[in-house]
């Protein structure tokens, strides 16, 4: 199927034209969730060589990650100048939200980690 | 208020200053009016302690108690409360010196299901004894000594009061403040609330409700705004849900499908994702925290559509990220290509998951979840579950009973939401629509539905009353601006007919409830509905005659008369008895039946500390905290299989009885008998229930021994097995039964292995003690019962395990 190919070339092409029209603010945060989820794969793939016990270090470990990659997606939503909805929202009060979240995320993990 | 905000606008900007004067006004009538819907919702729950006394009610409630005292012991010895004191002499009989909170979390309970005991830290919901912990713990602080038990009783109106802020706060939401004010003040009196929340009624829905709708006020908010900060709070709300009761799987399953009744219908947002998505991890983090839940959280199918529905919102989410990036011709080669890949990864997904599921019995729900789902489960599989009141379907007049006029403003409160629909008056119609099919199943759950249904009735009357005073406050000028306005109106119909059409029809019904004959006239009235300013405006509102709409207010007013009045008399009349004192009204007064805690205060002070009592799992509960012994069994229910010794021990002869009783360890028998006086609920009426969780497990014990021609009897034509079991030697021994109505087959009989050693004063309660076995033997052999057991064994036939 070459027009497949094709297809699929020119496609990746014009993502790739396109997300490198982002801000950089924006590609940071969408580096940083990237690292989270890849984060949260190792740790899915350690238990998987290692097996569950102690489940619930497994699970607050990949759930902190999927956690911080929901957040900072969040975020992203909130910053982003495209977006109508939040244009008369600050990126500081954004940014303090996405800050207590993580808190509390992460008050939560330490408390279930064991 | 019930004010629209149209007038304000309408009377342009000149009235400025005015309109802000208003809006001071309406703040402070709001508040005000708030206060006073939380002092009506406290005050109405409190006949059963005018009635009555301050006395904790029924069965649940006594254990919750039991927990709350444990986990403040250590503070409490730090004051002064001597009532108290009394009551923890008996804790510290038993050397058992750690307590308080943190010890609450490892605390093995050995007074109960003996002699399997219970691990109470992680078995028990702990948000309503942490709430009432920590407000005693606040009032001792400030140094206003209230005992425990006060507390305990006022816990549940404080948080109904609580509730119908909340309630205010989520209709706010959705409709506006004056659809909230009336829903807060509907839900202040709704009887099936009432039921679960009166001055005594230290239960978990006394909280859970209030954290329900307040979680659901925190999800509307943040779907509304679009703030972190809320989806923050939401969080944490549900985790106090999650902690109160394990009515928490409905929110962790209503959310989900209202995500996704949102992405089908097209209404997906990013604040959509910000509402759904940190709500999700959050929450089952938070979820996993709590011991009870642990982690079910994670494993069980009642999170899975959470789960579900997470994946299924990236994926959308992903799907409009990338339309926006790519030109539409791309995105439409992009989404072939996706879907021919990704659909073979999602059916390999999918059946592994199904595989894994579909592995175990149950399907990974739960027994409880499973009889939610299917009616007919609990009947056939769990006959202790089928067994409780409480799980019944209701009937068609409970449903009047508990929310009354309501039933009917409801369908007019759907409607009202479809104009204008928005996410948050769609949720309100799925969380009506749930609660309505899951109170169809078992009346318990009526209590879910009626918080749903009070703010679709607030909505529907507030909608009501805005359209007729807004009539009323158009007509009231004389009949030159009538005319006036009239004539405008009238030049414009021939455009704006068409529109007001469905708007007219839609505030027909809502308005001509009561009075049907209106319609004809409605119709005809149709020329009148456009505002007064002046064809400039798009909408125009609807505009009734004077008259009609003067007699819909007072027919509303009457209607909400019949409802406060059906509320306060059931509050008063039907749910304020505490079930552990009766009373009735004879000629000569009122004669006051407190045989219960006659008998628990006898065995406390009659009997060793470590003596065991048996009794129906029924009275586990109230005899662990008011008499302070060990029981057999309580109304955990846990334990299929005890519970089932026990009633076979009360289908079987006294012989076989004392063999069971004797190998638990049991020194009294409580059984409870309402013959004398009337009382229904009594051990012989709950009779057939022990027989059929006897036989679910043993089956020796056959429902047919105790039926004639499959009715059950007690009176001369009973059976011989039924006359011979061992609650009915014990229960019986005056001529006439007054509960059931004939005399009792079997008069005359004296008991040999046990002997009575208590009866109540209205013969409500009589324990038993077990006779200790006999030194000699007169005849028979000492090896009695190995050989009675070979003997079985070569008989075949019916295997009876006790003999």
């Amino acid at each position: 199927m070459p027009s497949a190919t094709s297809d699929a070339r020119v496609l990746i092409q014009s993502l790739s034209r396109a997300y490198a029209a982002t801000p950089t603010n924006l590609k940071i945060i969408d580096l940083y969730v990237v690292f989270a989820v890849a984060t949260a794969l190792v740790q899915v793939a350690y238990m998987g060589l290692v097996g569950t016990f102690p489940f619930n270090s497994f699970l607050s470990g990949v759930l902190s990650c999927i956690g911080t990659a929901v957040l900072a997606v969040c975020l992203r939503i909130q910053v982003n100048k495209d977006n109508k909805e939040f244009k008369d929202l600050p990126p500081e009060r954004a940014f303090a939200d996405f800050v207590l979240c993580n808190l509390v995320l992460h008050l939560v993990i330490m408390n279930f980690l064991g | 208020m019930a004010e629209p905000q149209q007038p304000t606008a309408v009377r342009g900007s000149g009235e400025g200053g005015g309109g802000q004067f208003r809006n001071a006004v309406g703040g402070v009538l709001c508040a005000f009016a708030l206060l006073l819907i939380g002092v009506l919702a406290f005050s109405i729950r409190l006949f059963s302690v005018i009635k009555y006394e301050s006395v904790i009610h029924e069965f649940d409630p006594y254990f919750n108690y039991r927990v709350t005292q444990v986990s403040l012991i250590s503070a409490e010895r730090s004051s002064a409360a001597s009532i108290f004191c009394q009551r923890m002499e008996s804790f510290s009989q038993k050397k058992r010196k750690k307590n308080g909170v943190y010890e609450f979390w490892n605390w093995f309970d050995d007074r109960t299901w003996y002699p399997l005991g219970r691990a109470i830290g992680g078995t028990v919901y702990p948000g309503l004894t942490l709430t009432a912990g920590t407000l005693w713990w606040l009032l001792n602080s400030l140094n206003i000594p209230l005992s425990v038990e006060t507390v305990c009783v006022f816990t549940a109106p404080i948080f109904s009061a609580n509730a119908s802020w909340a309630t205010y706060l989520l209709t706010k939401e959705a409709k506006g403040p004056g659809a909230g004010l009336m829903a807060a003040t509907i839900l202040a009196m709704v009887p099936s609330y009432i039921s679960r929340s009166v001055a005594g009624s230290y239960d978990n829905e006394a909280v859970a409700i209030f954290a329900l709708i307040f979680t659901f006020y925190l999800y509307v908010k943040t779907l509304n705004t679009g703030s972190l900060f809320y989806a923050t709070l939401n969080a944490l709300s549900y985790f106090y849900m999650v902690c109160s009761w394990g009515g928490y799987t409905f929110i962790i399953n209503l959310i989900p499908m209202h995500v996704l009744l949102c992405i089908v219908t097209g209404r997906y947002s990013s604040r959509l994702y910000i509402a759904y998505a940190p709500l999700v991890v959050l929450g089952t983090l938070l979820a996993a925290l709590v011991p009870v839940v642990g982690f079910n959280s994670v494993l069980t199918s009642e999170h899975f559509a959470s789960f579900l529905v997470f994946i299924i919102l990236h994926v959308v989410a992903l799907v409009y990220y990338i339309k926006g990036l790519l030109t539409p011709r791309l995105f439409k080669v992009a989404m072939t290509f996706v879907i021919k890949v990704g659909l073979a990864f999602c059916y390999a997904v999918a059946v592994i998951l199904v595989s894994l599921v579909a592995s175990s019995p149950t399907k990974g729900w739960s027994g409880r979840s499973l009889s939610l789902l299917d009616p007919t489960y609990a009947s056939k599989y769990i006959p202790l579950i089928a067994s409780v009141s409480e799980h019944q379907p209701p009937t068609w007049p409970s449903y009047f009973m508990g929310i009354n006029v309501l039933a009917f403003l409801v369908p007019s409160g759907i409607i009202a939401c479809f104009f204008p629909l928005s996410d948050a008056s769609s949720f309100l119609v799925l969380y009506l629509v749930t609660s309505v099919y899951f109170s169809g199943v078992m009346v318990r759950l009526m209590l879910v539905l009626a918080p749903a249904a009070c703010i679709l009735s607030g909505i529907a009357l507030s909608e009501a009353f805005k359209v007729l005073i807004r009539s009323m406050k158009f007509q009231r000028p004389s009949s030159d601006d009538d005319s006036s306005t009239e004539g405008d109106e009238v030049s414009s119909v021939p455009a704006n007919s068409m529109k007001n059409q469905s708007k007219t029809s839609v505030k027909s019904e809502t308005v001509t409830k009561e009075k049907p004959s209106k319609k004809n006239r409605k119709m005809d009235q149709d020329p009148e509905g456009s505002s007064p300013v002046g064809p400039t405006r798009e909408q125009k509102l609807l505009v009734l005659p004077c008259g009609p709409s003067f007699v819909g207010i007072m027919s509303l007013i009457v209607l909400c008369g019949f409802y406060v009045v059906h509320c306060v008399w059931a509050a008063a009349e039907v749910y304020s008895e505490p079930q552990i004192v009766h009373t009735y009204r004879s000629p000569y007064g009122l004669h006051v039946f407190d045989d219960f805690r006659e008998a628990y205060a006898w065995l406390r002070h009659n009997t060793e500390v470590d003596d065991k009592v048996a009794s129906w799992w029924d009275y586990g509960y109230q005899t662990t905290a008011m008499a302070n012994r060990t029981v057999i069994v309580d109304n955990n229910t846990w334990n299929d299989t005890h519970i089932a010794t026990v009633g076979t021990a009360m289908s079987s002869p006294e012989k076989e009885a004392w063999e069971i009783y004797n190998s638990l360890d049991v020194k009294y028998v409580l059984v409870v008998f309402g013959g004398l006086v009337g009382h229904r609920s009594d051990d012989i009426n709950k009779f057939l229930s022990m027989v059929r969780i006897g036989g679910g497990v043993f089956p020796n014990i056959k429902e047919e021994d105790y039926l004639r021609d499959g009715i059950y009897r007690v009176d001369a034509h009973g059976t011989p097995k039924m006359l011979n079991c061992l609650i009915f030697v014990e229960t019986d021994g005056t001529g006439f039964d007054r509960a059931r109505g004939y005399e009792i087959g079997k008069k005359h009989f004296k008991l040999t292995h046990f002997e009575e050693v208590f009866t109540t004063h209205n013969w409500m309660v009589r324990i038993y003690k077990l006779k200790p076995q006999k030194n000699r033997v007169r005849g028979k052999l000492k090896l009695k019962s190995r050989s009675k057991t070979s003997s079985t064994l070569k008989s075949g036939g019916k295997t009876n395990p006790w003999q």
